[in-house]
């Protein structure tokens, strides 16, 4: 019910006076230095504590949004979209630990809907019952490609596109109109940049068509047909689609269209701003924050490695506030 | 055995009708009331949750859709007054008792109505002031509109009631 998020909702907005705007990004550019960054930074309250390093720092925030969550519902169902990614990088990971009989170290993504632990038990003992059905098919018929082919981007592909169809599913079960496009978009972007990735390294089109996911906005077979001609062709078929910016930004540069695809996300929840009901500003504020600590991690890592301002201004995001 | 004994005399439900128009008028209004604070406190307790100094802005506007409930009360008291109920002659025509029942209605089914809306806009209002405080005196503005309209039902109810009175039905 929408009037279930009211308190969560107001809580939401109060919090969303400490995210960061334009003026603190800009004040993180004019920093000297990366030292300074994160002064700048643990000033502001990020990190869990001083002297925690940049990935410290950027970890303790993405745990600090989910504890928030956390804490303002129990049901974290409508959240699934955001948290699939994570289990099916974590199922691919504990696949290919058991297969190459490998001790899984620093491999598994936290804050997952699904323990780690249990998916590499899961998989060592070739049940997946544990798992979710959709999740325990595609872990299963991965496991046992990755066994008989030793093929690990067949075993990625399996349970990429899993994930995809999972996701869009989700989405569109929730009947919240935000998750619906939400994962309508992270599917069409993600056929888009695996099109373009195979087009790039001449995949077959058996292959391409086995990766791409079908979703509402995109035809993937048309899609598939372009990605084995040339890249040209992708950008010609996407002019056609909603997706026309998506093939301007990719013939700027890759991380241009990277950008293209946070600031899309961006444009799509700041509706949330005005809707003081429904799950939507709770999700919106979740992605908010994943794209504050993106563009954090982008500055830092500029500053870090010596780049001139003018090439990490071309890849900051769009923000929500 | 007397024939005219056993034709019912429409007359004695004059007074159930009138006191179904006040029961009504309270119930109405206290339920769109009630469902409207509920709604502006879960809001007002989230914004205070993250600072607490808003306490005094959000309470506030938590109260607005709490009026209906009130003005509900009033109808409900002012009928019970004018058909006998509280101290007087309980003896009403059933066309009166109608007319009472009628002119509860705007302020029954508005009241209601109203703070329900009332509270819609005062949880936006209060996710405003969360985000811009120095805005509350905006954010009172936009649910205070709508107790325009529970007014206006208040108004006609009271004169209607205050009216039937003075009617030879």
């Amino acid at each position: 019910m929408s009037d279930d998020y009211i308190y969560a909702v107001a809580r939401v907005r109060a919090r969303e006076l400490a995210l960061l705007g334009r003026q603190d990004i800009d004040q993180l550019m004019a920093c000297r230095g990366f030292d300074e960054c994160l002064r700048v930074l643990s000033d502001k309250g990020w990190g869990g504590g001083s002297g925690s390093s940049a990935e410290a720092l950027l970890a303790a925030e993405e745990e600090k949004t989910w504890a928030f969550i956390r804490e303002l519902t129990d049901d974290l169902t409508p959240f699934a979209v955001l948290l699939y990614p994570i289990d099916y990088n974590n199922i691919k990971a504990a696949v290919k630990c058991v297969v190459t009989d490998t001790q899984p170290q620093d491999v598994f993504l936290s804050g997952g809907s699904v323990d780690p632990a249990v998916m590499v038990r899961c998989v060592k003992e070739n049940d997946f019952t544990a798992l979710p059905p959709a999740m325990a098919q595609a872990a299963d018929e991965a496991y046992h490609t990755l066994l008989q082919t030793g093929d690990g981007q067949l075993c990625d592909v399996i349970l990429d596109r899993a994930c995809l169809t999972d996701l869009l599913e989700c989405g569109k079960g929730s009947k919240n109109e935000l998750l619906a496009q939400y994962a309508e978009m992270r599917v069409a972007v993600a056929d888009i940049k695996t099109a373009v990735r195979a087009c790039r390294t001449g995949k077959s089109k058996a292959f391409i068509d086995e990766a791409l996911a079908p979703c509402g906005t995109l035809d993937v077979s048309s899609l598939a047909a372009a990605a084995c001609k040339s890249v040209e062709d992708i950008y010609g078929y996407l002019s056609a689609t909603p997706y026309s910016g998506a093939a301007e930004k990719l013939k700027e540069s890759y991380s241009a269209f990277e950008k293209w695809c946070d600031d899309q996300v961006m444009d799509l929840i700041k509706e949330q701003k005005r809707n003081p009901f429904t799950v939507g500003p709770l999700f919106a504020y979740v992605l908010a924050r994943q794209n504050e600590i993106s563009t954090v991690r982008i500055i830092l890592s500029g500053k870090l490695n010596e780049l001139d301002d003018g090439m990490i201004r071309e890849r900051l995001r769009e923000m929500y506030v | 055995m007397d024939i005219s004994s056993l034709v019912f005399d429409w007359d004695q439900l004059g007074i159930v009708f009138a006191l179904a128009g006040a029961v009504l008028a309270a119930l109405m209004g206290g339920i769109g009331s009630a469902v409207g604070v509920g709604m502006t406190g879960q809001a007002a307790a989230g914004v205070v949750t993250e600072d607490p100094s808003q306490f005094g802005k959000v309470l506030i506007l938590q109260l607005l859709p709490g009026t209906q409930g009130i003005y509900g009360l009033l109808i409900g008291f002012v009928t019970l007054t004018q058909i006998g109920i509280l101290g007087g002659s309980a003896d009403l025509s059933l066309a009166k008792g109608l007319l009472y029942l009628a002119a509860c209605l705007p302020m029954a089914i508005v009241g209601m109505v109203s703070a329900k809306w009332q509270a819609r806009a005062s949880v936006s209002s209060i996710s405003l002031v969360a985000k811009r405080p120095d805005q509350f005196g905006k954010a009172m503005i936009f649910p205070a509109m709508v107790e325009t309209y529970a007014v206006l039902a208040l108004l006609i109810s009271i004169l209607s009631i205050t009216s039937i009175g003075g009617l030879s039905v």
